[in-house]
């Protein structure tokens, strides 16, 4: 019997030829991520474990992006907190806010994970980089300290589940409206405890943006981990990027499945998840007169290059609704600078959109979006549990960019094509592939 | 480690965000987290909310971040044991590390009443209620994970394999 993808980097790092599912093993780490949320724990943990100095300061990723820049004076003294251990650590990947982006949007950009890495965060959406053929899941603060001073740590090895998406998608689909589609199917916990795999001629054609828009919200069916096997999109992505050696894996033909669902990527309409869980899916064509008062375009799962891209060419000439709130968080420093060059934030800022330096504040609640009782909003990002975005009695759905944009315009879910003719796809289209 | 109390009842999929809404995770201290322990359910929910109490929850327990505030927060109000159909794993791994008594065992959840006094003995998976008699044999944890639970959480277990290196 052969091995997953998963499996073989588990077993990789664990030292040994073969792993099976259920089995506990010691692995090696790549790296470790914390943010400002989560590192404060981790560095006390490290602490009581006795050791003076983490594993390798070149391997510990932190990012204060949570509620960075600095909300109030309890969150500036997190952040100072995992500045100071960084400087004391000697710790050289710490992104200082103006050099930071969202972490999981930053470190693949960085190329400071990849292909083949086994990599644990302090976040649960650690799980995005599996994008990049790699494994990767999150962890709590007191595993990622022990794994700060050890270089290692524990995992139980997944069952995998093959999803397979073949044919061609429709207009303005993209990743996010394929998962989404695909956590309607299952729950969310469907994949608990397991790792996702996501394979087929559709999943192939998607740019590494909407491969990681994918990846990322794996955890959102309870997914130990997404993956998809890299390919030649993947090495262009990482070529220009790696400072040390990567390695492809790929499952083998016989590689034992718990289960493997087809799907035909024509049935995925636009989505949206309803309050208050992401499983909560219907197509947008199924949801009438739900109106908006605030839209955000932004996170780990849809502030990429591409996300903004949609974004601005459905809005393009347009302008938001008067009684909305568009909200827009480009995912790092990077991709900022080139929406810039691109004239995206321009025209963003001509529809009436609030852009921001990038930061994870509105998804989780946190700040700069936060929502007062009674609000709804329409988010690209990936959770929509009651009270996510603020207020207990405030409501968040969740939807691709195309859907975002145009419901900022319309001040009510819709689809794109209720704000922008046929045309504006097809031309998108011809530029995407020039 | 056995413990005793009475149930308290939740739904499925209960998430991260109603344990600890992300505003307040700006402390580690289990007693402030614990002021807004399970918010997103209400006042009515939180009066019920005792010290001692044994929280029953069905399936996904802990479900969606990462953050080890959740059982942090769940241990300061003064819950002795959580017993559900099933845990989210980031929330199983956390509520291990941080020395917050888990249980997995979903016929127990079908059958108990909220109310009910219940026993729990961590170790052996045992679970009694105390009002029918009926005991109930919880999902053993793994080896590896008794090991951890014996050594007191994993940093006292982290720090025994750093001493054993260290000779």
């Amino acid at each position: 019997m052969g091995m997953t993808i998963t499996e073989k980097i588990l077993a990789a790092h664990a030292g040994l030829d073969k792993v099976e599912p259920g089995e506990i093993v010691q692995v090696r780490v790549d790296g470790l991520l914390a943010n400002d949320v989560t590192a404060p724990g981790a560095i006390e943990q490290f602490r009581l474990v006795g050791s003076q100095k983490v594993f390798d300061p070149d391997r510990i990723f932190l990012v204060p992006d949570h509620f960075a820049p600095n909300r109030d004076i309890p969150s500036a003294e997190q952040c100072k907190l995992l500045r100071e251990f960084a400087y004391e650590q000697g710790i050289t990947n710490y992104f200082e806010v103006g050099r930071m982006g969202i972490e999981h949007a930053l470190l693949p950009e960085e190329g400071l994970v990849l292909p083949g890495d086994l990599i644990i965060g302090a976040d649960s959406h650690t799980c995005t980089y599996g994008a990049l053929g790699a494994f990767s899941t999150g962890v709590g603060s007191t595993d990622l300290g022990v794994a700060m001073a050890l270089g290692e740590t524990w995992l139980k090895v997944p069952s995998s589940i093959k999803f397979v998406v073949n044919g061609t998608l429709n207009p303005w689909v993209f990743g996010k409206d394929i998962i989404l589609y695909i956590i309607g199917m299952i729950g969310v916990d469907g994949a608990l405890y397991k790792a996702m795999e996501f394979a087929g001629e559709a999943i192939r054609n998607l740019s590494m943006d909407s491969r990681f828009s994918i990846t990322n919200m794996a955890i959102e069916a309870g997914g130990k981990s997404g993956i998809i096997e890299p390919d030649e999109k993947t090495a262009a992505y990482v070529e220009a990027r790696a400072k040390r050696p990567y390695k492809f894996y790929q499952s083998d033909p016989d590689a034992n499945y718990e289960k493997v669902h087809s799907l035909q990527a024509e049935k995925i309409d636009l989505q949206v998840a309803l309050p208050h869980l992401p499983s909560n899916v219907r197509s947008v064509y199924q949801i009438n007169d739900v109106e908006l008062d605030q839209v955000v375009i932004g996170s780990c799962t849809n502030g990429r290059l591409e996300d903004l891209r949609v974004a601005a060419a459905i809005l393009n000439g347009k302008k938001v609704h008067p009684k909305v709130r568009l909200l827009v968080f480009p995912a790092t420093q990077k991709i900022y600078l080139q929406a810039l060059k691109e004239g995206l934030i321009q025209t963003l800022v001509e529809s009436g959109a609030a852009v921001s330096t990038p930061t994870c504040g509105p998804c989780l609640g946190g700040h700069s979006g936060v929502l007062a009782k009674g609000e709804r909003a329409l988010a690209t990002t990936n959770r929509n549990f009651i009270g996510r975005m603020g207020h207990s009695e405030s409501e968040v759905y969740l939807s691709g960019p195309a859907v975002a944009a145009a419901s900022a315009v319309a001040g009510r879910i819709v689809p794109p094509e209720e704000v922008v003719p046929p045309e504006r796809w097809r031309d998108f289209k011809n530029k995407l592939e020039e | 480690m056995v413990f005793e109390g009475q149930v308290l009842k939740v739904g499925k999929n209960i998430d991260t965000d109603v344990i600890i809404p992300a505003r307040y995770l700006v402390t580690f201290d289990p007693l402030e987290l614990s002021v807004h322990c399970f918010e997103g359910l209400g006042e009515d929910f939180r009066a019920k909310l005792k010290p001692g109490s044994i929280l029953v929850a069905e399936e996904n327990f802990g479900c969606g971040s990462s953050r080890e505030h959740a059982p942090i927060a769940i241990k300061g109000c003064g819950i002795s044991c959580v017993i559900a159909s099933s845990f989210a794993r980031i929330f199983y791994r956390n509520a291990i590390n941080i020395g917050l008594p888990i249980v997995e065992c979903p016929e127990f959840v079908k059958e108990v009443q909220e109310g009910d006094k219940v026993a729990v003995s961590l170790l052996e998976g045992k679970i009694t209620n105390l009002k029918s008699g009926k005991t109930y044999q919880a999902k053993p944890f793994p080896p590896f994970l008794v090991e951890i639970i014996r050594a007191g959480g994993l940093v006292n277990w982290a720090k025994k394999r750093l001493k054993k290196e260290e000779k």
